[in-house]
């Protein structure tokens, strides 16, 4: 029998956690606040009014958007190829059998698991030993690099439920290796995709240490929020990026979760 | 007979997809190498060869004349390393990791065991979005919000004011070494959005080691007699600690890497991500930068170790 009070957690446990929730959330909410400021000269709280005018301003500013288009683009790419050498490098690893399968493994977290600054730099150096010049290719390069292993992971975590027998009774009932893929395995595996290409899409919208070693002269949106951090110039047109940056990243984690959750293994769980 | 094993063994299959399908289904290696082929390339050749180009510049030297890379074999960039003012940075990066781990661990603990043991359905959604949301969301945002609080002008500031503390965060300031002008320009500031950019990867992790510890073992431990400390000390921490260790090598990892936080929040001294990218962007000095980046991957690779010994990734 259970003790009724084994069920219930400790108020100091409980305010704890609440603290360390808090802790996550609050400044998260401020930028929402901010977005909405009159002072346009400091970071005065409380703010002395609140106004949208400056969603107008923001809206009429072409460099926000040239940044944002050029991010969009380049998550865009990014995120095609990962899915592509993800999924290839899923289903190698996962259904079959060969010398050095744990090395792929480790292989593919690797740019993750390394500080950002070894890849970006190291990309950089092999670049301009290369004679490679900076471009639009080199920023989806370096992206493509490191989201390989957001799909990755959700492909391998799926493959891993399909059950062999599945594909052996498609073969058996006279499918090709292809008709096998394209009926059997892809609506098994395909909510994986999804959500792991949403969470490499938010990876690459938001990064900016691979970035600044991978680009040119072109700024994505994270370079543009960087240099206004480095040299504030226009506040209030950052706070509203910044607001909308947030809205636009939750969008595909919630996404993601919804499309796994059933799962054993819930996308996301790892960066 | 022959029709029996006509029907058994089916006849070739015709046009060029159905052939390229049987051919993968007799040479299983052929597929193998179809698929892993590229991946391998971008990881293993592009990947992994610009990272080993890397590292063997950090045995080239720099001409001191010229400013020009020296293609020789030298160990004289990693003497250049292990100078005075290069190993403070490193110990001064380290001993801010190791602080940032300590204390993510214990932010994150509580909220990690409440989700894994008291919360359930739509809670444990809740929480398990409300844990997902800050790790995802923005970087740049995060360092941004930051800013907006340590400011002068800021919240925090008028937070201890209004409550007449604003004695304690000058006290606090006064402090030689985590001090200083004000928040956005000290230790203390560095070391507070260093722990709240990185501290949500340390959540799950530990939720997932504590979830698999069987709520009657701590039942057993209490009817024992073991009192709420003695419990969490004697059964519930060694259990957890695998899950420590995985979440502790991202904030671990994370924190010896950048360069971003403190550039924009911290003092003018350097941590190793601000030194190289100093050396290899004004100074033009690719071989120290490279050298500088073998600290980290050393210093990682020790700890993977470490922690695969102690079971972390079986956490993860």
């Amino acid at each position: 029998m259970r003790s009724e009070k084994s069920n219930r957690a400790p108020v100091g446990l409980k305010i704890a956690a609440a603290g360390g929730l808090a802790f996550m959330h609050v400044p998260i909410l401020l930028i929402f606040l901010y977005a909405f400021t009159t002072e346009e000269k400091s970071y005065q709280f409380p703010p002395p009014g609140l106004t949208t005018q400056w969603f107008g301003v923001a809206w009429d500013r072409p460099d926000v958007w040239a940044a944002l288009t050029l991010s969009v683009k380049v998550a865009s790419i990014a995120t095609a190829t990962a899915l592509v050498l993800g999924t290839l490098c899923a289903a190698a690893v996962s259904q079959t059998r060969f010398f050095g399968r744990e090395t792929i493994s480790l292989l593919v977290i690797l740019p993750i698991a390394l500080p950002g600054i070894i890849t970006g730099i190291a990309l950089r150096s092999a670049f301009s030993m290369a004679d490679i010049p900076f471009s639009f290719w080199t920023i989806v390069l370096g992206h493509a690099t490191f989201c390989i292993v957001v799909v990755y992971n959700n492909a391998v975590a799926r493959f891993r439920r399909i059950s062999g027998s599945l594909i052996e009774a498609s073969m058996d009932l006279g499918a090709d290796g292809f008709q096998t893929f394209r009926h059997v395995i892809l609506p098994n595996i395909g909510t994986a995709l999804l959500a792991g290409g949403m969470l490499a899409f938010a990876l690459s919208f938001d990064e900016v240490i691979v970035t600044t070693f991978t680009a040119g002269q072109q700024s994505t949106l994270p370079i543009w929020m960087l240099e206004e951090l480095i040299r504030p110039r226009q506040r209030p047109v950052t706070n509203v990026v910044a607001m909308i940056v947030v809205v636009v990243t939750f969008l595909p984690i919630l996404g993601a979760y919804y499309l796994t959750r059933d799962g054993d293994q819930i996308a996301g769980a790892g960066k | 007979m022959t029709i029996v094993a006509e029907s058994i063994i089916l006849p070739e299959r015709r046009g060029a997809a159905g052939r390229l399908s049987d051919f993968f289904w007799r040479h299983p290696y052929a597929l193998l190498a179809v698929l892993l082929g590229p991946p391998l390339l971008w990881l293993g050749v592009v990947y992994l060869g610009s990272l080993f180009a890397l590292l063997l510049q950090s045995f080239f030297s720099i001409d001191d004349f010229s400013g020009l890379i020296n293609y020789e074999f030298t160990l004289a960039t990693y003497r250049q390393l292990l100078s005075e003012t290069n190993l403070d940075i490193i110990i001064r990066t380290v001993t801010m990791a190791a602080a940032v781990t300590l204390v993510s661990a214990l932010i994150a603990f509580p909220i990690a065991y409440y989700a894994a043991r008291y919360a359930r359905g739509k809670w444990k959604v809740l929480f398990y979005l409300g844990v997902m949301l800050p790790l995802w969301s923005s970087y740049l945002v995060k360092i941004y919000a930051w800013k907006l609080i340590l400011a002068k002008e800021g919240i925090l500031n008028w937070f201890f004011e209004k409550l007449n503390l604003l004695w304690l965060l000058d006290a606090w300031l006064a402090v030689p070494v985590v001090g200083g002008n004000s928040l956005s320009v000290s230790y203390t500031g560095t070391f507070i959005v260093f722990v709240y950019v990185w501290m949500p990867f340390m959540i799950l992790p530990i939720q997932a080691a504590l979830e698999r510890v069987p709520t009657n073992l701590i039942e057993a431990s209490s009817d024992l007699g073991g009192t709420p400390a003695q419990t969490f000390r004697h059964v519930l921490f060694p259990l957890a600690l695998p899950g420590i260790v995985a979440g502790s090598i991202f904030t671990f990892s994370l924190t010896l890497g950048d360069y971003i936080i403190p550039q924009i929040i911290g003092s003018s001294r350097l941590f190793i991500g601000q030194a190289v990218y100093a050396q290899q962007g004004t100074a033009g000095n690719i071989p120290l930068a490279a050298a500088f980046t073998v600290v980290p991957i050393v210093i990682m690779g020790l700890y993977l170790w470490m922690a695969k010994r102690m079971g972390a990734f079986d956490a993860l």
